[in-house]
């Protein structure tokens, strides 16, 4: 393994294979009832949060924990860093604490970058601005590979606002690199201009892609750009580019429905569909824990049994 | 004072006299007693003349000063540097500029010519005094709002036709602000992988059409900043074919650099060293440029030197000041990029680098050729030199360059302003 986890790209395919094998690995240590591992022991952990997110947040802490990793939550809210303090200082303060590892959300794309320059110990990327978040992408292939098995030429379908999306573009890279064809439905306001130089496909017309669909992640629509003229509104948004009942029974009868969270419900995706035995929502959760453990575990641990 | 074996615009080996501020007599074997200096074959140019300087005094004395950045200037060839009016307070009245003017001709390493602002406070919603500091002590003729664009289509048509009264220039900074809103770098492949906002070339191009047909309506003189993508040329270009009066500029950097760096570089991926205005392009707007200061759609190479404390540059790229400075390393871009690859000739040199950028900054002392009678500002240049850049070495306050390392053609051994040398053997006289 690298030394850092910033990118989907970073990984070969060899390596996230690595990774979603020793995941599966530290999942059957989750189903026993001590579910704590000795491996990280002496080890510190920081979460470098400088966006809200307690989702993310408790997963990567629930992760080092049972790993016996020690924890620290630094939160940007009431630290040095609302009174001014620079990343470079505050990497500067982490790097003279010890951090063996660096758990950073960001909400300015790159960071992750700019802070694995000025520590020495291994730099996991959390969500950064619209960049990347390679764990969420990790545990999608994760949660679907439980579902539909080895990924090659599985076809997925990545619905919403992929222009904004850390986690679309985290999941592009990483399919492509685990032998998946992905495409991308998008209002073209919400695609990237230079899409066509991805490694996916991309379409503007979601009926026409359920059919052919193994699995259909549905991108979470921020609140900011249903004001910003990138669609007319949220009902026509919904009728468009939204899972509702109908559109679920196009799809092929194994096909599964995923969501990165937060959901909003009744935008971009209905309420029975997201509640359906078809939807992974809940276990991309679950598994959200699992692959931060093995992430964390490759990069600190050394190499695997 | 004679000077030895140098070569003019790149031509045979003459001598230099220099007497009383002046270029006495030019030509092989001069004699005479007095001091001498020895050229050792250095290329003679016309003092360069800077059209984009931003010196940050007053206001920003942290990041250069008006003695440290006309140092800067004259380390890099430079007599005379046209200084921005985006200080603190803005350079939006006479009083201002005359101060800018004062430090100039108290401090200054070469001379320094002030911009003044288009609108007051560079907010794009009223006239300054135009009038006013064309008529003050600083003689101001170009008028920009330099950092941000005087995007209202009525204000620069008025602007345009009011400067015409004292032979001004308007300088735009042609970006308009409602495509650009939060944008990071260049919108194009780069932008999209890393999950930055873009800055789309047509932000640049729609306002350059526009003000290039405004400049035309009204009559008037139109100087376009900072050029930065394959679309301006071909605008700018249509602009001059109809014989109307639009000069244009491109920076050194926007020569050599292209927005790829931003993802990989030898300084890291979303390193701010590269985070400038306008954003760097993509490889095909290099060329595109290249070719367009090679056949004078593009006038002027300025610089744009913006320099930066370390802090405004060491941090996330969204949080970082934009900007690179860039007079120590002018010359040696423009000959990598256009002298080496055979674009451009010295005398072509000469005139995108200083007869150009003083006829339309209206610069009469400076900007002339080298012969019997014109002002002695000359610049000695070495271009056999190769040596990694070394920002250590520079006279700038700022650190901010992006060619740290690299290795550049070429070395300025000595620049004289009205016969007195303020570089020699390279270092500060």
């Amino acid at each position: 393994m690298k030394r850092h986890l910033i990118s989907a790209a970073d990984l070969s395919r060899d390596e996230a294979l690595l990774i979603l094998d020793t995941a599966e690995e530290l999942a059957r240590v989750s189903e026993r009832s001590i579910k704590k591992l000795p491996t990280l022991r002496g080890r510190t952990v920081v979460n470098l949060f400088f966006e809200d997110s307690t989702r993310t947040r408790i997963s990567f802490e629930a992760a080092a924990k049972r790993l016996s990793a020690d924890v620290i939550n630094f939160s940007a809210k009431g630290s040095s860093v609302s009174k001014g303090e620079s990343l470079k200082d505050t990497a500067l303060t982490l790097e003279a604490m010890g951090a063996d590892a660096v758990v950073i959300r960001h909400s300015a794309s790159g960071a992750p970058h700019r802070l694995a320059t000025w520590v020495h110990g291994s730099v996991v990327n959390a969500g950064d601005g619209t960049h990347e978040h390679p764990t969420q992408a990790l545990l999608d292939a994760f949660s679907m590979r439980r579902r539909l098995g080895a990924l090659d030429g599985r076809k997925i379908t990545i619905v919403g606002d992929v222009l904004h999306s850390r986690v679309a573009r985290s999941n592009v890279l990483l399919l492509h690199t685990l032998g998946a064809e992905v495409t991308l439905v998008a209002p073209p306001t919400l695609l990237p201009v230079s899409v066509d130089t991805w490694p996916c496909a991309v379409s503007y017309d979601l009926d026409a892609v359920l059919p052919k669909s193994d699995a259909v992640m549905m991108l979470r629509v921020q609140k900011e750009r249903m004001n910003a003229a990138y669609f007319p509104s949220e009902r026509e948004y919904s009728r468009r580019y939204g899972l509702d009942r109908d559109r679920f029974a196009k799809m092929p009868d194994d096909a599964i429905v995923m969501h990165p969270g937060p959901m909003n419900r009744g935008m971009e995706i209905a309420a029975e569909v997201a509640d359906s035995p078809r939807s992974t929502i809940v276990e991309q959760v679950a598994n959200g824990v699992t692959i931060r453990m093995a992430v964390l575990y490759l990069l600190l641990g050394g190499d695997t049994a | 004072m004679i000077i030895r074996d140098v070569r003019v615009l790149g031509g045979e080996p003459v001598d230099l006299r220099l007497h009383d501020g002046v270029i006495a007599e030019v030509g092989p074997g001069l004699k005479g007693a007095g001091e001498e200096i020895d050229g050792g074959g250095a290329i003679a140019l016309p003092g360069l003349v800077d059209l984009h300087t931003h010196l940050r005094e007053p206001g920003r004395e942290d990041a250069e000063t008006v003695e440290t950045g006309t140092q800067s200037a004259a380390r890099g060839g430079y007599t005379a540097v046209h200084a921005m009016a985006n200080t603190s307070p803005v350079a939006d009245t006479a009083g201002v500029v005359e101060q800018v003017w004062r430090l100039g001709r108290e401090f200054g390493h070469c001379d320094v010519q002030p911009v003044g602002a288009v609108t007051v406070g560079l907010e794009g919603r009223q006239l300054a005094e135009l009038g006013a500091m064309a008529d003050s002590a600083a003689r101001v003729r170009v008028f920009s709002d330099d950092g941000k664009c005087v995007s209202d289509a009525v204000l620069m048509r008025r602007a345009l036709e009011y400067v015409k009264a004292f032979d001004g220039v308007v300088a735009q900074h042609a970006q308009e602000p409602r495509l650009t809103e939060g944008a990071q770098m260049n919108e194009g492949v780069v932008s999209g992988r890393l999950g930055l906002t873009g800055w789309p070339a047509v932000a640049e191009e729609a306002i350059i059409a526009r003000d290039c047909l405004l400049a035309a309506h009204v009559g008037s003189r139109l100087h376009v900043c900072h050029v930065s993508t394959a679309g301006s040329v071909e605008i700018l270009r249509w602009a001059k074919s109809k014989g109307w009066n639009v000069t244009a500029e491109v920076t050194p950097h926007h020569l050599l650099l292209t927005d790829d760096l931003v993802e990989e570089s030898p300084v890291g991926a979303y390193n701010p060293i590269y985070k400038v205005n306008p954003p760097l392009r993509t490889r095909a707007d290099v060329e595109a440029l290249r070719a367009a200061l090679a056949d004078g759609t593009i006038d002027v190479v300025a610089t744009d030197h913006a320099p930066h404390p370390v802090e405004d540059k060491e941090s996330e790229w969204s949080a970082a000041a934009m900007g690179m400075i860039g007079l120590e390393t002018a010359l040696g871009v423009v000959q990598g990029a256009m002298v080496d690859t055979g674009l451009l000739d010295w005398a072509g040199v000469a005139e995108r680098m200083s007869y150009a950028p003083a006829r339309i900054g209206r610069l009469a002392g400076h900007g002339n050729p080298i012969e019997a009678g014109a002002p002695a500002n000359l610049t000695l240049y070495d271009p056999s030199h190769r040596a990694p850049v070394d920002p250590s070495s520079f006279a700038s306050r700022s650190r901010n360059t992006p060619y740290r390392g690299m290795t550049l053609p070429g070395r300025v051994v000595a620049t004289f302003l009205r016969g007195k040398p303020t570089v020699l053997e390279g270092k500060l006289v």
